[in-house]
């Protein structure tokens, strides 16, 4: 990391949790573990939507219902809970700048999900040029079943960084 | 506490040992544990829904339960070896943290429901299977399960915050 980054970083933190809201869920012992609550039930919504997907695009779940139900029942989840899953991450940075922002488990996590969602966003897009994208028959099953695992790892992936951000703190 | 004992011996085995003593085993463990029950807890939200009334409303209840369930004990039984793994590292001190004792009170809570459920609840299931319109001891099954995974979900961040 360049000193011209880590220094700005480091501004950043410091300027943050000098900051009223920061001082506030400072001093207020429930928010955190509260919001990380919260913050963990949306990843499953969100996960297990992401999973429901792959598993169907490899053909192990509701294999008989086409792709196009599949991806209307669960891609809606796989993208509204991120907006709480920004607000909550947002009230951690801000209560914990230090913590999350400089931590390399945390930036990790954030490289991934960014991934997560573009690979997300290509099954979406496949699905557009290519009316018959996911089912099952359709042609390139590589193509299928290349998505569908790196998603998975992916998602398990950034539950696990987010894991460890305690033990880079 | 009587069961100290058996607890001080279970975290003196050497598979204990090796979990507490390895800085890194624990933490990797750890993270399948959270995966395991991030599963557990989303795919049974898709039943309990269902059950409520409230999505996949065009899907027979029967049969999302058929599809999704396995999913859910898969999560369930690798949640349970990881967490067994953990309790046993630290046994004493996690068999008198507050917030542990709450979580396996809870889990106990969410399988009586679920037999509770399965025995008496899921009722007549071949009458409203296919109907939108859930009759109430599914619903109220399906809504405590909710609260109680949620519940399980809190008291677990809360061992993470009252352990080290």
């Amino acid at each position: 990391m360049s000193p011209v980054f880590s220094k700005s970083l480091n501004a950043i933190c410091v300027w943050i949790d000098q900051t009223p809201l920061s001082q506030a869920i400072q001093a207020t012992s429930w928010v955190v573990p509260t919001v990380q609550t919260v913050h963990i039930l949306a990843i499953a919504v969100v996960a297990s939507s992401a999973l429901m997907i792959d598993l169907r695009l490899l053909g192990i779940f509701w294999a008989d219902r086409p792709m196009k139900a599949v991806f209307s029942r669960f891609l809606p989840l796989v993208w509204w809970p991120l907006l709480i899953l920004f607000a909550t991450g947002a009230i951690m940075i801000i209560g914990e700048p230090a913590r999350s922002l400089k931590n390399p488990a945390f930036q990790l996590k954030m490289l991934l999900l960014i991934t997560a969602l573009i690979v997300t966003g290509l099954s979406q897009f496949f699905r557009r040029q290519d009316g018959t994208f996911g089912d099952l028959g359709s042609a390139p099953r590589l193509l299928r079943v290349a998505i569908a695992v790196v998603s998975m790892l992916l998602w398990s992936a950034i539950i696990f960084a987010g894991r460890w951000i305690a033990y880079y703190a | 506490m009587e069961f100290d004992r058996a607890f001080g011996w279970l975290q003196a085995t050497p598979v204990a040992k090796a979990i507490s003593e390895n800085e890194i085993l624990f933490p990797w463990i750890e993270s399948v544990h959270v995966l395991a029950i991030v599963l557990v807890v989303g795919t049974i939200s898709i039943v309990d829904l269902r059950l409520l009334g409230v999505a996949s409303l065009d899907r027979s209840a029967r049969r999302l339960m058929q599809d999704v369930l396995p999913f859910t004990w898969g999560a369930f039984v690798v949640a349970a070896i990881t967490g067994s793994l953990m309790f046993a590292s630290d046994a004493v001190n996690y068999a008198h943290n507050f917030f542990f004792r709450g979580k396996l009170v809870l889990l106990l809570l969410a399988g009586l429901n679920m037999a509770v459920f399965h025995l008496i609840g899921v009722g007549n299931i071949a009458h409203w299977d296919v109907t939108q319109q859930t009759p109430w001891p599914a619903k109220v099954a399906a809504a405590v399960s909710l609260l109680v995974w949620i519940a399980v979900v809190a008291f677990g961040r809360g061992i993470g915050f009252t352990m080290h």
